[in-house]
C-alpha cells in the first residue's frame, strides 16, 4: 500500500488558466472595428501530480492538455492561478524557479523536430549537463552520456551519430536520454508515442515503465489515446475545451467511466476484440473554442443536458478517488 | 466472398532505381478484393502498404514504378495503361480517399463546385443534375443543411466535415472501388468512428470494394471484412478479420497484435509484448524470410529460404511454420 510519503503531491496546479490573444491585427480591428479576441486553452484547471504516480491527461485536439504541459514546465507564462513544485509557488516573489524548474523535464511528442539534426547525439544527451554544471570533468560527462544511452537500449557508440541516422523510435530515445541526464523527478511527455508504429510504441512504453519503477520518476503523460493511457496511467484527467471534466484512478475510470464526456470517449474507442458490442454513435463535434457553449461546455453533445447544464457551469467536485464536473452526476440522474 | 474479385492484384513488385542500386518497396504481393468488400491493408510506417495502394491507382511518384505483376480492375489490366486512360478511370471507376483532407481540396473554390465539377468531368449530365446530385451526395455522407453548405469553402468546414467532403468527392461517379489511405488519422477519436460507420456504410449499400489502408489495428479490426498485414513490402499475413486478430498466424502480426495497448486487458506496470528491433531498412532487406533476424520462432529454413504465402486455416501466412518439412 502507498505511504504517506509516496502519496505527497509533487507538482500542484491551482486554478489554472492560459488565454491565447487570437485578434485581428491592431489596423484591421481600428478600421473594422472587431474587438479583441482571446482564446481560452486553459480554463481553471486544478490537479496534483503525486509523487512516482503517472497522472495522465486525455482530450481531444484542442481542449488544452497540451497547454497544461507547457504551462507546467514554463514553456508559456500563466494568465491565472498558481502551479506549486514540491509546496513551492513557482511563481511567488523570491522562489528560485530555475532551480526548480531543473527537477522536471519535458519529451516532446515529435522526435524528427525535438532533436538538432546538426548536433551529434552525445552533443543532445550533454547539454543539459553541460547547462546545468552536472559533470566534474569531460570523461566525467562522456561517461555519463553513455551511461544514459545504455539505459535507454542504446549503444554508448551511437552518440557519435547524428539524429538523422535514427528511426523514430531511436530518435524518441534520445529524447528521453537527454531528459534524464539533467537527473530529473518530474517528467512531462507530450504525445512521446503518438508518432511512432504501435510495435515501437511499445517499445518505449515498456522503457518508460523500466525507467520510472528504476529512478521512482514521476510523470504527467499527455495522449489522445485511451487504450495507452489505460496501460501507463496511475489517474487519468480528462479535459474537454481547456476544462477538467473529470479525474479519477485510471481502474475506476475505465472500468466506470461517470461524466458522458469521458463515456462518449470511451465508446468511440475501435473495438479490437471484435466483441461485437453495439456502440452508441457519437453525434457532433467540438465547439469553436472561441465561442464555447454556455453552462457546460459539453452541453450541445450531451444527451442528458438539462436547462440547469445550459446555463450553469459544473464544478469539478467528487470524493476520493473520482472527481466529475457534471449537474446529471451530480443530481443523481446519471 | 465467393463473387468474381473486382480488383486483382497478382506479384505485385514496386521498385525505385536509385544511385545506390534499385529498392523493392513492394515485392510479390497478391491480393483481391470482392464488390462490396472491404479489404484492411495494414502496416508499419515503410511496409509499402501505401506504395501497393498508389500502384493501383496510378499515381506512383517517379522514379517509384511498377517493376513486375499486374493489376486488374474488373478483369481489365490497368497497370501499364497511358496516363490519359488511366486519368479516366480514375474517379470514374477508382476513388481516392487519402489522409489529409485539407491538402486533398481546393482552397479557392467552394465545395459544390468542386462536387460539380468532379460529376461533369465523369458523368454525361447537364449543370443542374450535376447540382442536385452534389446535394445528394453530401447529404449522403452526414453533412448537415447540405444546400447551405454547398456554397462553403473549404476552410469553413472542420476536420470531420472535411474528410465526409472529401469521400463525398470521391463518390461523385460511383466508383467500383475506392482507395482510403490512412481516411481516419488526421482525425480525433469521435470523429474517427463517425468516419468508419460512413466508410462501411457506402461499401454495403452501392456494393463498392475498398481498400482501406491503416496503420491502426482498431480501425481495421471495425471496418474491413478481411485483412492484408505487409511488412518489409511482402505480405505476412492475409486472411478473414477475425481470425487474423484472433488468431495471429504470422509470428510478426502475432507481435503487432501483442503489441497494442487494450483496455482492460493487460494490467498496468506490466509489460507489454514487444518485437525488438525495427523493420529493415529497404536496402538492408535479409535473405529469407524478412522478419527472421526479429522472429521468435526462427529456425534455420528462415534465414535460407523465402516464404510464399502458404494456407492455413481461411488464411495466408508467408512463414515457413505452416510448411512440411523439418523444423
Amino acid at each position: 500500500m502507498p505511504t504517506d510519503l509516496d502519496n505527497r503531491s509533487l507538482v500542484r496546479l491551482i486554478e489554472v488558466g492560459r488565454d491565447f490573444d487570437v485578434s485581428r491585427p491592431w489596423l484591421n480591428r481600428v478600421v473594422e472595428g472587431a474587438p479583441r479576441q482571446l482564446l481560452r486553452a486553459v480554463d481553471s484547471v486544478s490537479f496534483e501530480v503525486r509523487k512516482s504516480e503517472t497522472l495522465a491527461l486525455v482530450g481531444e485536439s484542442g481542449c488544452g492538455k497540451s497547454t497544461v504541459a507547457r504551462l507546467i514546465v514554463g514553456l508559456y507564462p500563466l494568465s491565472r492561478g498558481r502551479i506549486e513544485f514540491d509546496g513551492t509557488d513557482l511563481a511567488a516573489p523570491g522562489t528560485d524557479a530555475p532551480a526548480l524548474r531543473r527537477r522536471m523535464q519535458m519529451i516532446f511528442q515529435d522526435p524528427y523536430a525535438s532533436l538538432n539534426p546538426r548536433w551529434r547525439v552525445r552533443d543532445i544527451v550533454a547539454e543539459p549537463i553541460r547547462v546545468l554544471g552536472l559533470a566534474a570533468s569531460p570523461q566525467a560527462e562522456r561517461d555519463e552520456v553513455a551511461e544514459l544511452l545504455r539505459q535507454v537500449k542504446l549503444s554508448p557508440d551511437d552518440g557519435d551519430k547524428y539524429p538523422h541516422e535514427f528511426s523514430g523510435g531511436q530518435r524518441q530515445r534520445i529524447s528521453i536520454a537527454r531528459a534524464l541526464s539533467g537527473n530529473p523527478e518530474f517528467l512531462v511527455c507530450d504525445e512521446p508515442t503518438s508518432a511512432l508504429d504501435v510495435s515501437v510504441q511499445a517499445q518505449i512504453l515498456n522503457l518508460m515503465t523500466e525507467l520510472q519503477e528504476r529512478l521512482g520518476l514521476t510523470y504527467l503523460f499527455i495522449s489522445h489515446n485511451l487504450a495507452v493511457v489505460s496501460h501507463i496511467a496511475d489517474r487519468v484527467g480528462v479535459m474537454y475545451l481547456g476544462r477538467m471534466v473529470e479525474l479519477a484512478e485510471a481502474d475506476q475510470l475505465f472500468a466506470s467511466p461517470r461524466h458522458p464526456y469521458t463515456r462518449m470517449l470511451m465508446d468511440a474507442i475501435p473495438d479490437l476484440q471484435m466483441s461485437g458490442k453495439s456502440r452508441t454513435p457519437v453525434a457532433g463535434e467540438v465547439p469553436n473554442p472561441l465561442a464555447p457553449p454556455e453552462g457546460c461546455a459539453f452541453h450541445p453533445r450531451c444527451p442528458h443536458a438539462n436547462q440547469r447544464c445550459r446555463t450553469e457551469r459544473p464544478i469539478l467536485s467528487g470524493s476520493g478517488t473520482a472527481a466529475v464536473a457534471c449537474h446529471a452526476v451530480e443530481e443523481g440522474r446519471l | 466472398m465467393s463473387a468474381a474479385p473486382l480488383l486483382e492484384v497478382k506479384d505485385l513488385r514496386v521498385e525505385f532505381p536509385t544511385r545506390g542500386g534499385t529498392l523493392v518497396a513492394v515485392d510479390g504481393v497478391s491480393f483481391s478484393i470482392a464488390p462490396g468488400e472491404v479489404l484492411g491493408v495494414v502496416g508499419e510506417s515503410g511496409a509499402g502498404k501505401s506504395l501497393t495502394g498508389m500502384a493501383i491507382i496510378g499515381l506512383l511518384e517517379p522514379p517509384g514504378r511498377i517493376a513486375a505483376g499486374e493489376i486488374r480492375l474488373e478483369g481489365e489490366r490497368i497497370d501499364r495503361l497511358p496516363g490519359e486512360r488511366m486519368r479516366k478511370i480514375r474517379g470514374r471507376r477508382i476513388g481516392a480517399i487519402f489522409q489529409d483532407p485539407l491538402t486533398s481540396l481546393n482552397p479557392l473554390y467552394t465545395v459544390g463546385d468542386q462536387l460539380v465539377e468532379t460529376i461533369l468531368t465523369h458523368l454525361d449530365v447537364n449543370r443542374a443534375a450535376a447540382r442536385s446530385r452534389a446535394l445528394k451526395l453530401l447529404a449522403e455522407v452526414g453533412i448537415p443543411a447540405p444546400e447551405a453548405r454547398v456554397e462553403h469553402y473549404p476552410h469553413q468546414f472542420s476536420g470531420g466535415m472535411r474528410q465526409r467532403v472529401v469521400i463525398a468527392l470521391a463518390l461523385c461517379a460511383e466508383p467500383r472501388l475506392i482507395v482510403a489511405d490512412e481516411p481516419t488519422t488526421a482525425l480525433d477519436v469521435s470523429i474517427q468512428a463517425q468516419i468508419i460507420a460512413l466508410l462501411k456504410r457506402l461499401a454495403r449499400e452501392h456494393g463498392t470494394a475498398v481498400m482501406l489502408i491503416t496503420h491502426d489495428m482498431g480501425v481495421i479490426a471495425e471496418t474491413a471484412d478481411r485483412v492484408a498485414v505487409m511488412y518489409a513490402g511482402r505480405l505476412a499475413e492475409l486472411g478473414p478479420v477475425r481470425e487474423v486478430i484472433h488468431q495471429p498466424r504470422h509470428p510478426y502480426t502475432a507481435g503487432l497484435m501483442g503489441s497494442i495497448p487494450k483496455i482492460g486487458t493487460v494490467k498496468r506496470h506490466q509489460r507489454l509484448v514487444q518485437i525488438d528491433g525495427a523493420m529493415p531498412r529497404l536496402n538492408a532487406i535479409p535473405p529469407g524470410c524478412a522478419f527472421n533476424p526479429r522472429c521468435p520462432k526462427r529456425f534455420g529454413r528462415c534465414t535460407a529460404e523465402r516464404p510464399e504465402p502458404l494456407p492455413i486455416g481461411n488464411a495466408l501466412a508467408s512463414c515457413w511454420l505452416y510448411a512440411d518439412g523439418p523444423r
